[in-house]
Formats: C-alpha cells, sequence, structure tokens
C-alpha cells in the first residue's frame, strides 16, 4: 500500500504536510533526542517555510513532521481557535495534508498552541505542540550562545535565580507573567514557551507529551508524559498562578478557567471569558458540566460517561 | 593529610604550548624567562607545592608576571591546571580537585571558597545590585530562602562596612574601594573555609587600602578562615601572612615565615624585592 493511497484528498500539490520526507525525518531525530532528555534543547536544520519565521513556525514544523492521514488537529493561539494565527497555519496545514480539524480538545490528537494548554487536561496518547518565540531562559542573563550552553550543562543556574532575586528586590515579588522558567524533570531550567503560569502547574505530571519549538533558533525540546515541571521559587515565597477570585466568564460563567480581559469600547467597560474558547463553547453547549452543574452534581451524560 | 591541613597543593603548573625536552633547563629563574625559546612554551607555573593550615593566611609574593595571580586562579578553576593535584580538607574524598567534572569543581568553589579579583570588574557584575552580588554566591550554594538571602546579604555588607542604603545600589556608581568591599562581602558569603584575594588593594589609592586591609585583617580573625593572600606589595604581605612563597618565573624560589622572608631573604630575588620595597 502507497502512502498515497492511505492521506486522505488534500487541495494541494505540495508533499503530504508540506514539508519532505527528509526535512521531517531530520525534525522527528532532533525530536526524538529532545524527549530523552526532558527540558534539554536540541538544535535542527530547517527547512525553507512558507511563513516568517517567528509567527509559530517551530511549532509549524514539529506539527508538520508528526501529522499523520489518522490524525485529528486543533491549532489555537491565546486560547482561541479562531484567532489569525491559528486559522492561518489550520489552513495550510488541512490544504497539505486534508485532515480532519477539531476544536475539542478531547477529540484533538494533535494540538498546536501558542499561549495556553487547554483547560481539559490532555491525556496520554495526545501531543501537545507549543510554539516558542525564546527558547533560551538564560538568554535575559547571559547574551552568549556558548555560556549559556556551558550553563545547562554545568547546572550553572545562579544567575537565573539571581535575575529572580533582583525582581522581587524590585518589584515585591516574582513578576514574570509568561515563560516562567521550570525545571524540567529536576535538571535542566527550561523556558515554557509564553504560557501563562496558570498553565505551569499544569505541565507538571502531565499525561500528554508536549514538544516546544522555537522556529528563529530552530532548537525543538520536550516535556515528556509524567515528567515533573517545577517552576522557579523561593523557599518562601511560593510560585503563585493568576488570580481570577470573584471573576467569571460571560459567556460560560466558569469561574475555574483562565479568563481574558475584554475591554467594550461602545460601553468603556471590561468583562471576563474564557481564554479557551473551546472548552467555553463545550461548557455553553451542555456538552462539558458548567460550573453550576458540578457544584450540584449533576453532570451531562457525556462528561460522565467519560 | 595532617589534620590541620586545609588546602594541600602539589606541583601545580600551568602551561601554554606543549613543551618540549628542554624547557625545564630554559626556563625558571635560574634562565630569568619563562617562555622556552626553542619550543616557544610558556610556563606560567611550574611545579608549584605547599600547604595551607586552618586558619592561616599564606602570602605569595612576585613581580609581574611571575605566576602569582595564575597560582590563585588555578586555585579557584578558573584557569585549567596543565598539571598537578589539589585536595581540600574532607572535599570529594581527598580525590584531586583538578580531576572532577567541571560542575562539582563549580559546586566546591560555590560553597567553600571566596574569591577577591585585583579588578572588581572580574568579581562583581555592574549591572545587578550589590545584594544581588551577594546573592549570587550563596544560590551558588543552594541557598534558596528569599529572607535569609536578603538578611545575609544586608549582613555581610555590614560586616564590610558598607552603609545599608547600598544594598539595593549598583555596584557600577560605587567608588573602587566600596567596591573591593562588596566582592569582599561576597567572597565570605557561604562562610568559606578558603578564601582567595588577589592583588585587592593594587588599584586603591593609599587611605582606602590600609582600611581594607585592616577589614581583612578583623574577618580574618573573627571567622578564622584560611587565606591565601596575593601581592606584588611587600606591604600587604607583611601585614597578613604568617608564611610567604615568593615567585620568580612560575617557581617558588624561597619559602618561610614571612618575617624571616623579610629579614633574611636568603634568594637573590627575593632579598632585590625587599630592598625595593623597604
Amino acid at each position: 500500500m502507497k502512502l498515497d493511497d492511505l492521506v486522505p484528498p488534500r487541495s494541494s500539490p505540495y508533499n503530504f504536510a508540506f514539508l519532505d520526507e527528509g526535512a521531517k525525518r531530520e525534525i522527528r531525530r532532533a525530536l526524538l533526542k529532545a524527549v530523552a532528555i526532558p527540558g534539554h534543547q536540541v538544535p535542527f536544520a530547517s527547512p525553507e517555510l512558507p511563513i516568517a519565521r517567528g509567527w509559530g513556525t517551530g511549532g509549524l514544523q514539529v506539527t508538520m513532521s508528526l501529522i499523520g492521514p489518522q490524525d485529528v488537529l486543533k491549532i489555537i493561539d491565546q486560547g482561541c481557535d479562531g484567532s489569525v494565527n491559528a486559522v492561518n497555519l489550520r489552513k495550510l496545514l488541512v490544504a497539505t495534508t486534508g485532515v480532519r480539524t477539531t476544536y475539542d480538545s478531547r477529540e484533538a490528537t494533535l494540538l498546536q498552541s501558542r499561549h495556553r494548554l487547554p483547560e481539559i487536561p490532555m491525556q496520554e496518547g495526545q501531543i501537545a505542540v507549543l510554539q516558542v518565540p525564546l527558547p533560551e531562559p538564560l538568554r535575559l542573563v547571559e547574551p552568549s550562545e556558548v555560556e549559556t550552553r556551558r550553563m545547562h550543562a554545568d547546572g550553572d543556574y545562579a544567575r537565573m535565580w539571581v535575575s529572580l532575586y533582583e525582581d522581587v528586590v524590585q518589584n515585591g515579588a516574582i513578576s514574570l507573567a509568561s515563560g516562567y522558567p521550570c525545571r524540567v524533570n529536576d535538571s535542566y531550567i527550561m523556558s515554557p514557551s509564553p504560557i501563562p503560569r496558570w498553565d505551569i502547574r499544569r505541565l507538571n505530571q502531565s499525561r500528554q507529551l508536549t514538544l516546544l519549538g522555537a522556529g528563529r533558533e530552530k532548537r525543538v525540546y520536550a516535556v515528556p508524559p509524567y515528567t515533573s515541571v517545577q517552576p522557579l521559587e523561593f523557599e518562601d515565597m511560593p510560585f503563585t498562578v493568576e488570580d481570577f477570585s470573584g471573576m467569571s466568564c460571560v459567556r460560560c460563567g466558569s469561574t475555574d478557567t483562565f479568563l481574558d480581559e475584554i475591554y467594550d469600547e461602545a460601553t468603556g467597560t471590561s468583562f471576563r471569558a474564557c481564554s479557551d474558547t473551546g472548552y467555553c463553547d463545550l461548557v455553553r453547549s451542555g456538552q462539558v458540566a458548567s460550573p453550576a452543574e458540578r457544584d450540584s452534581g449533576r453532570v451531562p451524560a457525556e462528561a460522565a460517561g467519560e | 593529610m595532617s589534620s590541620d591541613v586545609l588546602l594541600q597543593a602539589r606541583g601545580i603548573g600551568k602551561r601554554y604550548g606543549a613543551g618540549c625536552e628542554a624547557c625545564a633547563e630554559l626556563t625558571g629563574p635560574q634562565a630569568g624567562v619563562n617562555r622556552c625559546p626553542r619550543c616557544g612554551t610558556v610556563h606560567a607555573l611550574c611545579d608549584v607545592s605547599f600547604d595551607l593550615h586552618e586558619g592561616e593566611i599564606l602570602g605569595i609574593v612576585g613581580e609581574s608576571g611571575s605566576g602569582k595571580s595564575t597560582l590563585v586562579q588555578c586555585l579557584y578553576f578558573d584557569v585549567d591546571a596543565s598539571e598537578g593535584e589539589l585536595r581540600l580538607r574532607g572535599e570529594a574524598d581527598g580525590e584531586n580537585l583538578f580531576d572532577l567534572p567541571r560542575s562539582r569543581k563549580r559546586r566546591v568553589r560555590g560553597r567553600l571558597m571566596g574569591m577577591v579579583y585585583q579588578n572588581p570588574l572580574r568579581g562583581l557584575r555592574m549591572d545587578i545590585t550589590s545584594g544581588a552580588n551577594v546573592a549570587e554566591k550563596l544560590l551558588e550554594a543552594d541557598v534558596f530562602n528569599f529572607r535569609r538571602i536578603r538578611d545575609r546579604a544586608a549582613e555581610l555588607l555590614a560586616s564590610t562596612e558598607i552603609p545599608a542604603g547600598y544594598l539595593d545600589a549598583f555596584p557600577r556608581s560605587l567608588s573602587g574601594g566600596m567596591q573591593q568591599r562588596i566582592q569582599i562581602a561576597k567572597a565570605l558569603a557561604n562562610n568559606p573555609p578558603l578564601v582567595l584575594l588577589d592583588e585587592v588593594t593594587s588599584g586603591l589609592d593609599v587611605s582606602v587600602q590600609a582600611r581594607v586591609l585592616d577589614l581583612i585583617r578583623e574577618l580574618q580573625r573573627e571567622r578564622g578562615m584560611s587565606m591565601i593572600v596575593v601581592s606584588h606589595d611587600m606591604g600587604v604581605i607583611r601585614l597578613l601572612a604568617d608564611r610567604t612563597l615568593v615567585l620568580k618565573n612560575g617557581r617558588v624560589v624561597e619559602r618561610g615565615l614571612t618575617d624571616q622572608i623579610l629579614e633574611d631573604p636568603q634568594h637573590p630575588y627575593s632579598q632585590l624585592l625587599v630592598h625595593s620595597t623597604l
């Protein structure tokens, strides 16, 4: 049986998933190494791409090198399936692969994202692909690449800690909102891509394979399933996440999700809505229990069956 | 290793180049050069051995290019020694520290050694606050409690006579003497048993020199750590060191009690050194 018989019909004359098979193999080799050494940045030879680097090309190449005809794809940007970047990446992948896409994170076998992990915890067998703008967490404290590599090799992270110390001195707390440095598998420090603090504790011991790709720097790294991801924190200043207490989503009423602030120019007021729009839609359509239902113990049939 | 020996150095050498058979004869104090005229190898340091005892201050004196700084930099692992052995009591089961992997050397250095460089630009980072410079040393030794780091930094800066308001000041905005004090505070952060001082007062004016030297003496007396003091200035050595090694062209040409060397130098070079200062 030939590959062409297996792949769904697609609208583009390019190879399946755009990249040639040699380029995919190169990226997969780098990914295997990355999975074997959690948190370690592995360089790869990157082919020419149809979109500009810095627009999610790191994640895109990982997705392109992994995707198969049977995959179900979800792509989000800022938690949303409908934002421009997500739509463009999805169109490109659909045109070159013909695979089925979904907004429901539970259905997806491959999920590419930049700023969020879905609210519903991912499961074994699912792969999260994160787009990373700055893969090197030490870059802020050390401009030299040779030196940052030595620092990783030696576990020499005192300067990373010093930057956190300075942050606390100046701001009273660690003020990093995203890209919060984490120690993976008690070894390397990694930049978890621009996901908010909210999602960092959800990376810890997570069930899915998480792959992180940086297109400009041409690096990949990985958090395999059931691997510890610990944010750096001082003993007397525990890591905290965004506080949404007293707020709820205007669309679905959720109080336990990561909420975006949305400003209404017409009225000059702002309101909160789930950043994960796919999840929000599931709650609204009753496919996932709403907060009220969860409190009362009533659960929709489908969610209860899982 | 006898019980009160903290640091044992044996046959330490640092060579730039491959070396040849003629090197031993053509370099060193008797030849007056440390660059071999036949093969061009530079012997910055050759066969230096000594013991440093508990609570002792060892002086290392010599002219520019004699290998003083190379020696302390080898001891602090800033420079990789070409040969020799270094043992620190109770550390690495008496293994040669030079054989340890880099990450372990860094840990030994972080917890057990402090270093004060001649030029504060080397020992301090100017783009972070004084407190953060001290904190770096504590964080290297895995102290991850913010309050403790902060209190310890403040305490150290106070003990090196830096006004409390400078904790969050940037070292680049401070005077040379103040920067040296911050370096000293940083070096002492983990109460290391061994502190290395490389020409600490050379860049300072005379009145500040005296105060910094007083401070070092006082801190040493209080805390009882061992020190290696490198200087080309016999005055500094006289004031601080119990015992002294005289280096010339990378070799030890004389060793003994500091007073003895100052009063009755044996080697012609030591005599020259003593007489040119007095």
